[in-house]
C-alpha cells in the first residue's frame, strides 16, 4: 500500500455534498476544527478529486447528481490507489436498506443527517485515529454528540 | 185310392198265369206302343213265331206306323210305311175284313215289313163289326193260327181299341181327370181326407196317409201313432158335429208318426153331399205347429222388447238425471247439427226457457250459432273421435262473456256412419282468471328476478368499485408513505443546515456571540430540534402504518436493556433529581423480540415518566408470567397522574393532557402513540394504571418469544 509522499500538517477531508449550504457548513466547521478541506458537488467530481488529492478521509453524501454516492464509493474502493482512504457515508434516509447498501458499497462509517458538525468531526477523528494517528494535530473542539446515531 | 174297374178277358189255354199277368199289365197301361211291345214280347215267349210286327194308325192320320216288332231288320222297320187309303193293298183290305187272314206270297209292289212270304194278318179291334185300329203280322206259326196267338190278337185288339177307340177314349179322359184330381190332392202339402160322418177314411192324400194309415211294413210306433191320430181325428169330428153345414175350424193336436213329436193342426172340415153315396166330410189339416211356435216366439220377443223398452226408459231417465246433475252443459246434436238432447245447464245457455227478454233471446241465438259452427267443425273432421276447442259464449241473462272449452265426441252407428255428436262445455272463466293471475305472478317473479339480478349486478359493480378503490387507496397509502418518507428527507436537508449553522454560531466558530444572541440562538436550536423530533416520529408512524417496519428478532436480557436505557438518559436523570431504580422480580428469562424496538418503547416510557414527575421516584420493573409466557416491563412514577377519562386519550396522536403549545414537558405528543403501535407489532400491549396525584404505571407486556409475523 502506497502512502502519498506529501506529508500534511493537517489531515485533508474531501466533503462530497451536492447541497451547497450543507457542504460549506461542514467545510467551515472542519476548517474551524483544524482540518484541511476539499469539496466536491457530485460523484464524478468526488472520484476525480480523490484520485488527484488522495485525501485522508472522504465524507460522502449518498444522494448525488450525475453519479450517486454508492457508485462513487464502489469505484474508489475498487481502485488500488484510493482503496485505503476511509469513506464516511452521509445520508438523510435513516432506512435500514441505505445503511446496508452503503456498507456493501465499501463505506467505512455511516452517519445519518441531520448531523451536527461537531458530531461529524468526532466521527472523522475516530476513524482517523483508527487509521494511524494523523489526527493528533487536530484541534479538539468536538463535544459529545447527543443526536448522533451510531450504526455499527 | 179307388181303382178304375178294368175289363177282364176270359182266360184260355195252358198258361193262364202268364195271360193274367199280361192282362193286368194292359189294365194299368194307357200307352199303345207300350202295350204293343209287351204283346210282342209275350208272343215271342209263349208262341213259336219267327217274325212279329204291330202296325197302328194313330188319330186322324192315314199313316200306319210300326210300333212293335220281333225278328225284323232295322232297315225294314225304317223303310216301311203303309197308307190306309191304299185300298188295293191286301193288308188294308185285311183291316176291314171280317177275320184274320193268311197271306202266302204278295205282289212285289205291295211292301210288307216281314221277310217271310207267308204270314198271318190279324186286325186289331174290340168287336168283329168295327174296323180295326191296327194289324198284327205274325210269321212262322204255320198256316193255321194257333190258340195263343189268336188269344193275344183278340186281347191286344181290345186293348188297342180301348186306348185308341172312341169309347175307350172317353173312358181314358175320365180316368185322366181323376188322375189329375188325385195328383192335385197329392200336390197339396196339407193332409186332405175324405171321410164319412163317423170319421171313417174313404180317400186320403199321401200326406194324410202318412198320419193316419200305417203301411204293413211300418213299425209298431208308427201304427200306434196312426191309430191314436185316427182316434183323435174322429173325436174332433164328433165334437164339432153340430153346425157342420158350414166350414168348421178348430185346432187338432196329432202325433208325428215318424218323429214322435207333437204336431198342431188347424182342422177345416166341411160336409159334402153326394146324391148316390150319401154324406161325406172333407177335412183339411193345416200344420200350424211352426206357426204356434213362431207366435210364441213373437210373444216372447214382444215381452222381451217390452222389458227392454222399460229398461231403456229407466236407463234414459237415469241418464237424464245424471246429465242434468252435471254442472257442465252437455249437448247431443245429430248429423244435421240440430240439438236432440241437452241437460239443464245447457238449456240455460241454448234455450233460456221462460225468458222473453229480447236481448237474452238474441244471446241464446248467438250461443246456438257458435255451437253450430263448432259442431260443423267436428262433423267435417271425420275420423277423429275427439275434438277439442274453445267457444266464446255469453250468459243469456247478464250478457257476461263466457269462454268455454268444448270437448266433442262422435257416436257412430254399427255401419260406421256418424249418428250424433256429444259436446261437453266447460266454463273457462276461472281457468282463464287463474292463468291470468299465474301470468301476473310469473311476471312479478320475473320482475323480481330481474331486480335481484340488477341489484346483484350493482352489488358486484360496487364490490368491484370498492376493490378498485381499495387498490387505489392502498396505492395512495403507499404513495403517501413514500411521499412522507421523501418529505422527511427533504425536511432534514434544510433542517440539517439550520441546526449546523446554529451550532456553529453557538460554538463561536464565526466569532464570539453576545448573551442575548446566544439566548436567541438557543431558542432556534431547541425549536429546530423539536421539529426534527416531530419529523422522526412522523416517519416512524408512517413506516409502521405502511408495514415497512421490519422486525429483527434477537434474544436479550431485560436487565442489560434497563442499564442501557438508563445510561442513555443519564443527563436527563441527573437534571431531574429523581430517584431512578430498576428491579427484576423473580426469574425473568431472556426475551426473544426486536431489541431496538423494545428499547425505543422503554426509552420513551422512562423519558415520559421523568418529564411528568416533578418530585419523587421512577421505578422500572421486569417480571414474567410463566402461565401466559409473557414478560412485563412496568415504569412507575410518583408524578401528576392521569384522570381515568383521559387514560385512553394519552395514546392518541398529538395528545398531551396539557395541550398548551409550550408544553412545558416537551415532546412531540406522538411518543405513546408510537409505543402502542410498536407494542402491537411485537405482539404485545401497553396498559396504563393511574389516578390524578397518585402517579402512573405504564406496563408493556410482551410474549417471551415473539411469534413470527
Amino acid at each position: 500500500m502506497s502512502r502519498p509522499a506529501k506529508v500534511r500538517s493537517q489531515p485533508l477531508v474531501l466533503v462530497v455534498e451536492d447541497y451547497q449550504d450543507a457542504r460549506e457548513m461542514y467545510a467551515a466547521y472542519l476548517q474551524f476544527s483544524g482540518f484541511d478541506v476539499a469539496e466536491a458537488g457530485n460523484g464524478i467530481e468526488a472520484i476525480e478529486k480523490t484520485q488527484a488529492l488522495l485525501p485522508d478521509i472522504v465524507l460522502m453524501d449518498l444522494a448525488l447528481p450525475r453519479m450517486d454516492g454508492w457508485e462513487a464509493t464502489r469505484r474508489l474502493k475498487n481502485d488500488p490507489r484510493t482503496r485505503h482512504i476511509p469513506i464516511v457515508a452521509l445520508t438523510g434516509h435513516a432506512l435500514a436498506g441505505h445503511a446496508e447498501g452503503a456498507r456493501e458499497a465499501g463505506c467505512d462509517a455511516f452517519v445519518t443527517k441531520p448531523c451536527l458538525p461537531d458530531a461529524l468531526v468526532a466521527e472523522i477523528k475516530r476513524l482517523l485515529d483508527a487509521q494511524g494517528g494523523n489526527a493528533e494535530n487536530v484541534k479538539d473542539t468536538a463535544r459529545t454528540p447527543r443526536s448522533t446515531k451510531k450504526r455499527s | 185310392m179307388a181303382r178304375v174297374a178294368a175289363p177282364v178277358a176270359p182266360i184260355h189255354g195252358v198258361d193262364s198265369d202268364a195271360k193274367l199277368a199280361f192282362v193286368e199289365f194292359l189294365l194299368t197301361s194307357i200307352d199303345v206302343q207300350e202295350s204293343a211291345r209287351r204283346a210282342v214280347d209275350w208272343l215271342v215267349a209263349h208262341a213259336t213265331v219267327r217274325e212279329a210286327a204291330v202296325l197302328v194308325s194313330e188319330g186322324i192320320s192315314n199313316e200306319m206306323l210300326l210300333v212293335a216288332e220281333h225278328g225284323i231288320s232295322s232297315g225294314a222297320i225304317m223303310d216301311f210305311a203303309l197308307n190306309r187309303d191304299d185300298a188295293s193293298h191286301p193288308l188294308i183290305q185285311a183291316l176291314g175284313g171280317p177275320s184274320a187272314i193268311y197271306v202266302d206270297g204278295l205282289a212285289a209292289h205291295h211292301r210288307v215289313p216281314l221277310e217271310a212270304q207267308a204270314f198271318h194278318v190279324i186286325p186289331l179291334r174290340a168287336e168283329a163289326s168295327e174296323p180295326g185300329h191296327g194289324l198284327l203280322l205274325v210269321s212262322g206259326v204255320g198256316s193255321e193260327l194257333d190258340a195263343e196267338t189268336a188269344w193275344l190278337g183278340r186281347t191286344l185288339g181290345k186293348q188297342v181299341s180301348r186306348l185308341l177307340g172312341r169309347q175307350l177314349l172317353a173312358e181314358t179322359r175320365f180316368g185322366q181327370e181323376r188322375m189329375l184330381l188325385y195328383s192335385i190332392i197329392n200336390a197339396v202339402t196339407d193332409p186332405i181326407l175324405l171321410t164319412d160322418t163317423e170319421g171313417k177314411l174313404i180317400i186320403a192324400n199321401s200326406h194324410a196317409e202318412k198320419l193316419f194309415a200305417a203301411p204293413e211294413e211300418a213299425s209298431e210306433g208308427w201304427r200306434r201313432a196312426a191309430a191314436l191320430n185316427n182316434m183323435l181325428f174322429s173325436a174332433a169330428l164328433s165334437t164339432s158335429a153340430v153346425g157342420m153345414a158350414e166350414m168348421a175350424r178348430r185346432e187338432l193336436l196329432l202325433v208325428d208318426p215318424l218323429e214322435g213329436s207333437d204336431l198342431l193342426f188347424e182342422l177345416l172340415s166341411s160336409r159334402a153331399k153326394d146324391e148316390r153315396q150319401g154324406t161325406y166330410v172333407v177335412s183339411i189339416l193345416r200344420n200350424v205347429t211352426d206357426l204356434a211356435r213362431a207366435k210364441e216366439e213373437i210373444e216372447e220377443s214382444y215381452r222381451t222388447l217390452r222389458i227392454a223398452q222399460a229398461e231403456v226408459r229407466d236407463e234414459r231417465h237415469r241418464l237424464d238425471l245424471i246429465i242434468d246433475s252435471v254442472a257442465d252443459p252437455i249437448l247431443v246434436t245429430d248429423q244435421e247439427g240440430d240439438i236432440v238432447l241437452m241437460n239443464t245447464p245447457a238449456e240455460r245457455l241454448f234455450n233460456a226457457p221462460g225468458i222473453d227478454d229480447e236481448m237474452a233471446l238474441r244471446r241464446v241465438r248467438a250461443n246456438g250459432a257458435n255451437l253450430t259452427s263448432f259442431v260443423s267443425n267436428v262433423l267435417t273432421r271425420s275420423g277423429e273421435q275427439r275434438y277439442r276447442g274453445e267457444i266464446q259464449l255469453g250468459d243469456p241473462l247478464t250478457g257476461r262473456p263466457l269462454p268455454v272449452e268444448a270437448v266433442a265426441g262422435t257416436i257412430l252407428s254399427e255401419q260406421g256412419e256418424l249418428m250424433w255428436v256429444v259436446t261437453i262445455l266447460h266454463d273457462l272463466t276461472e281457468a282463464i282468471e287463474k292463468a291470468r293471475l299465474y301470468e301476473q305472478l310469473k311476471q312479478a317473479s320475473v320482475e323480481l328476478e330481474r331486480k335481484v339480478q340488477e341489484a346483484t349486478a350493482e352489488l358486484a359493480e360496487q364490490n368491484e368499485l370498492l376493490r378498485r378503490q381499495h387498490i387505489a387507496l392502498e396505492q395512495a397509502s403507499a404513495l403517501k408513505s413514500q411521499f412522507l418518507a421523501n418529505m422527511s428527507h427533504e425536511f432534514r436537508t434544510p433542517l440539517n443546515a439550520i441546526l449546523g449553522y446554529t451550532h456553529m454560531l453557538l460554538n463561536n466558530v464565526t466569532g464570539q456571540v453576545t448573551d442575548p444572541q446566544r439566548k436567541s440562538l438557543s431558542r432556534i436550536d431547541s425549536n429546530a430540534r423539536h421539529l426534527l423530533a416531530l419529523i422522526n416520529d412522523i416517519l416512524d408512524i408512517t413506516r409502521i402504518e405502511a408495514g415497512r417496519m421490519p422486525l429483527n428478532a434477537t434474544t436479550f436480557g431485560l436487565g442489560e436493556l434497563f442499564d442501557e436505557v438508563q445510561s442513555e438518559l443519564e443527563p436527563i436523570i441527573k437534571r431531574s433529581n429523581l430517584a431512578v431504580s430498576t428491579k427484576v422480580r423473580g426469574a425473568v428469562p431472556p426475551v426473544r423480540s426486536d431489541r431496538q424496538k423494545v428499547k425505543q418503547i422503554v426509552l420513551n416510557l422512562l423519558s415520559n415518566a421523568l418529564k411528568f414527575t416533578p418530585a419523587g421516584s421512577v421505578t422500572m420493573t421486569a417480571s414474567y408470567d410463566a402461565r401466559l409466557r409473557q414478560v412485563a416491563i412496568a415504569v412507575t412514577d410518583t408524578g401528576v397522574g392521569i384522570p381515568e377519562d383521559d387514560q385512553v386519550k394519552v395514546f392518541e396522536d398529538f395528545r398531551q393532557l396539557d395541550s398548551s403549545p409550550a408544553r412545558g414537558y416537551g415532546g412531540t405528543g406522538l411518543g405513546l402513540s408510537i409505543c402502542r403501535r410498536l407494542a402491537q407489532i411485537l405482539g404485545g400491549t401497553i396498559e396504563l394504571e393511574s389516578a390524578p396525584g397518585a402517579g402512573s404505571t405504564f406496563t408493556l407486556r410482551l410474549p417471551a418469544k415473539a411469534r413470527r409475523r
